[in-house]
């Protein structure tokens, strides 16, 4: 920063933006800030990215570019100002004026940040009834120069959609068609590409590429930091509310200073083989010797009433089945509107080999979360079976197949929704453990000592700290939320778990950590692991086999090793490009 | 479901105890000659088994015909249309009355600070719990006896409409009230609205442009089923204040046993019920243009 910091313009392009010593707090003064001294400045054409994980004050410090950190907060500054122009304590008329003219915002998933109900030529026409003088005709005809200015094909075809009618390409390009309505000097944009798929997630960093070459200065907040390696000129890694490096994007990517960057760098999965640790070893857990029963206390474990594993099948196998699980032509279609079917999965086959990984990975609308479904027989498939353990699975009726439920175990990205939001950890691991011993479990102390000795080798298995127990669910964070639903997922010792995106609402570190915990039960426990993700990066990094999805087909299958670097599909070649790597 | 109406209704009314042939003579306690009853019985069907008069008159609801009221005499149909104007006009009025106190009550305790909210909250728990019958005699009291300002008794003109259209009005804006504060607040919060707001838009432009179109659904929708608890409510209202209408014949005909207008009313209000969620429905439809989903979303 200090190589560009300059206050005469000379040479250099104008200074669009330039903040000094931001803090920003909410509630109390006493309260903790949240930004506590972030400085940063940006000249016209160029491209900062702020980095950092959640919480960590990115968001908070662009809102507060545009006067929008909220009516609870308390912003405060040396300088702030747009273009050369103090805008500290605009009044709020004063920054209406301003935002949408002077700065324009980005934010993440344009479904949200595009108003379902109207379509998306009054949205971005508003930006130009505010600001400017034209009629209603002369509005619509301008919306389309500037969709298609964004890249929208068609821009008459498509804009009088609303958000929920385009495709994701398309709102996001529709989202930032409104920041740029009125060709602002600054854009901010806040996770411009976080939840889209790769190949889209390429085009709007092209696009965004685009508007920065015309003159246009980018704040570009992510989590990401092989996402904005992209386009960004400068990254500014923030930790905690302060900016703790920054530099040349290949500065920091090359020699990273800080120990947190040089974390952040290492939690990436992109291009790690698999086995390699993502994250700094926590050793908070002891390893995992075996099963449960073992796990009982000695004096024990001859009273506790049934045991867990003698009731599954699988525990006395007359021969060890080699595949774990096998989908064998599964198909399944859904009613769509106006009587269209929608073939969601289409002659799916897969093999999954006892205790490795199958990923499956494909864009959204690919069908692998309704495979996930179709494996865990909680959808019943068209035509096809899914056999378990070289036995029938997914034919059987449902009262049978109870029985054998406590060997598929499943973990899910969106795990609060998933718990009862009125019960403790303890609660809920409580009721994942007795589901699976049958109703014997709940009598007698030594019952209730054996359920306790279960549930605190659960959490030691995910390496959560016993203190947490008495938590509710929305009082922990991402990443132990996901640790407790995968201790509830492993509560029926199972031995196949069915794991549907569990890192992608995750905080890159927290989904290291948490993609090396998996990787250390699948080891401890034998446990065979069919992993679905939209991330190549992450899908590369755990998988033994990988099996490609596009539109309800499987495209490509292969290890992961000949996947990766020999790909023979064209789309997995297409996806494989667009992957954001770190150079 | 009309026919599901008329069934219940039919066998309901007769389960009251009593003779139907004692109600139409005078009704129970007059000293009426089994000779009389007999010719009453089979003048009107009701000598026949209990099956084939059900049947019978099915067959007459089918072709549009409501029978004949036993006690009034005279046919059900423009009986119930003479009094069905009133009625639709009170719930109809009041329907809009309760949007008005709802959407005023939410638009102004929302973004307005902890406190408004919670007189707003307070207000619409106290409004959607008051009785109609409680509200109504207050209503008179206050207004008609100590102010004198309007009649305590329903008049031609519009100032006897005031009080039975408030006193409806009120409990059902208590409902309304909860559910769009509540929507106005996710809209509020949502990334559209930081969107619009980063356009530049102002406060009022993000309400009248965005919120209170994501607030109006669900209360368009709840407008539906207020329809039906409207009329219900008119049969207290209409009687408090001796206002002609459906809900006073109702009473009146339920209190003598006089079948075919039960009937009749009920089928007529099932009608209305039925064509106001279809009109609910279309309205949802306009608010709200986006194609339903189907089929299912994640695993969870």
């Amino acid at each position: 920063m200090s190589a560009t910091d300059s206050r005469s313009a000379g040479p250099h392009p104008a200074v669009a933006l330039r903040v000094r010593n931001l803090r920003v707090g909410f509630g109390d003064a006493s309260a903790a800030d949240v930004v506590r001294g972030v400085s940063f400045e940006l000249r016209a054409g160029e491209c900062l990215a702020i980095v950092g994980d959640s919480g960590s004050g990115k968001s908070v410090t662009a809102r507060s570019i545009l006067g929008l950190a909220g009516t609870a907060a308390r912003v405060s500054a040396d300088e702030l100002s747009l273009a050369g122009e103090s805008v500290l304590g605009l009044s709020e008329a004063a920054w209406r004026r301003r935002r949408g003219r002077d700065v324009g915002l980005v934010l993440q998933d344009a479904l949200a940040s595009l108003d379902p109900l109207r379509p998306i030529i009054r949205e971005i026409g508003d930006s130009l009834r505010l600001h400017t003088r034209l009629d209603q005709s002369e509005r619509s005809r301008k919306v389309l120069e500037i969709l298609a200015a964004a890249g929208l094909a068609q821009p008459e075809l498509y804009a009088g959609r609303r958000s929920g009618e385009l495709s994701g390409g398309q709102r996001q390009r529709a989202l930032i068609a409104a920041a740029l309505a009125l060709d602002p000097p600054l854009l901010v944009a806040d996770e411009p590409t976080t939840a889209l798929d790769v190949t889209v997630q390429a085009q709007v960093l092209d696009l965004l590429e685009q508007v920065r070459a015309r003159g246009t200065a980018i704040v570009l907040i992510s989590h990401d930091l092989a996402v904005v390696s992209r386009i960004a000129d400068r990254i500014a890694v923030i930790h905690e509310g302060r900016i703790i490096e920054t530099g040349t994007t290949a500065e920091v990517l090359q020699n990273p200073r800080h120990a947190e960057t040089r974390r952040m760098l290492a939690a990436v999965p992109v291009d790690r083989p698999r086995g390699s640790r993502l994250a700094p070893a926590t050793a908070v857990r002891e390893p995992v010797v075996a099963h449960p029963p073992a796990r009982v206390p000695e004096h024990l474990a001859e009273r506790v009433p049934v045991s867990v594993a003698s009731r599954t099948p699988a525990a006395k196998p007359v021969a060890e089945p080699v595949i774990a699980l096998e989908a064998i032509g599964l198909s399944k279609s859904f009613r769509g509107p106006h009587g269209t079917v929608h073939r969601a999965v289409d002659e799916v086959s897969f093999r999954l080999p006892r205790g490795s990984t199958l990923g499956i990975v494909g864009e959204s609308g690919s069908g692998k979360t309704t495979t996930a479904r179709l494996a865990l027989a909680l959808t019943a498939a068209d035509t096809g079976e899914v056999r378990l353990l070289g036995e029938a699975w997914s034919t059987l009726p449902e009262r049978d197949r109870r029985a054998r439920r406590p060997l598929v175990g499943a973990v899910y990205q969106d795990v609060l929704g998933s718990f009862d939001p009125r019960l403790s950890v303890r609660e809920i691991l409580h009721h994942a453990v007795a589901a699976t011993a049958g109703s014997s479990a709940g009598g007698g102390s030594a019952g209730r000592r054996a359920m306790a000795a279960r549930v605190s080798a659960l959490l030691d298995d995910v390496g959560l700290a016993e203190s947490l127990l008495e938590r509710r669910p929305t009082d922990l964070s991402g990443g132990q939320r996901q640790r407790v639903g995968i201790a509830r997922a492993l509560a029926s010792t199972p031995q196949i778990l069915i794991c549907d995106e569990p890192v992608s609402a995750l905080d890159v570190s927290v989904q290291a950590q948490v993609l090396d915990l998996l990787d250390e039960l699948q080891r401890e426990l034998k446990l065979s692991l069919l992993f679905i993700s939209h991330d190549l990066g992450v899908i590369q990094h755990v998988s033994d086999t990988v099996a490609v999805m596009q539109n309800g087909r499987v495209v490509e299958t292969g290890t992961a090793a000949e996947v990766f670097t020999a790909p023979t599909h064209p789309y997995t070649q297409a996806l494989l490009a667009a992957v954001p790597r770190l150079h | 479901m009309l026919w599901a109406v008329a069934t219940v209704t039919f066998f309901a009314v007769r389960l009251i105890p009593g003779d139907p042939a004692e109600a139409i003579l005078g009704g129970p306690g007059s000293q009426t000659s089994p000779e009389a009853l007999a010719a009453v019985r089979a003048e009107y069907g009701l000598d026949q088994p209990l099956l084939v008069q059900y049947l019978q008159q099915l067959g007459r609801l089918a072709t549009g015909d409501l029978g004949r009221s036993y006690a009034l005499n005279m046919d059900v149909g423009p009986l119930v249309l003479s009094q069905i104007g009133g009625t639709l006009v009170l719930a109809v009025l009041s329907l809009a009355v309760a949007w008005l106190i709802a959407l005023v009550l939410a638009t102004w305790s929302t973004g307005r600070g902890r406190l408004a909210a919670r007189i707003g909250t307070g207000l619409e728990i106290v409004a959607a719990a008051l009785p109609h019958f409680w509200l109504a005699t207050t209503l008179i009291v206050v207004f008609s006896v100590w102010w004198g300002v309007l009649p305590p008794i329903s008049t031609a003109d519009a100032r006897g409409l005031v009080l039975p259209v408030v006193t409806l009005a009120i409990p059902l804006a208590g409902f309304l009230g909860q559910v769009m504060r509540e929507s106005l607040n996710t809209a509020l919060e949502s990334p559209f609205v930081l969107s619009a707001r980063a356009r530049g838009e102002s406060d009022r432009g993000v309400l009248w442009r965005h919120a209170l179109r994501h607030a109006a659904l669900p209360a368009i929708s709840l407008s539906g089923w207020a329809f039906g608890s409207l009329i219900s409510g008119a049969v207290v209202v209409e009687t408090i204040f001796a206002r002609p209408g459906l809900g006073r014949t109702l009473l009146n005909a339920v209190t003598v046993r006089d079948v075919p207008v039960v009937v009749g009313v009920v089928m007529v209000v099932a009608l209305a019920y039925i064509l106001m969620t279809i009109v609910t429905d279309l309205a949802s439809g306009l608010a709200d243009p986006r194609p339903t989903e189907i089929g299912n979303g994640g695993l969870s």
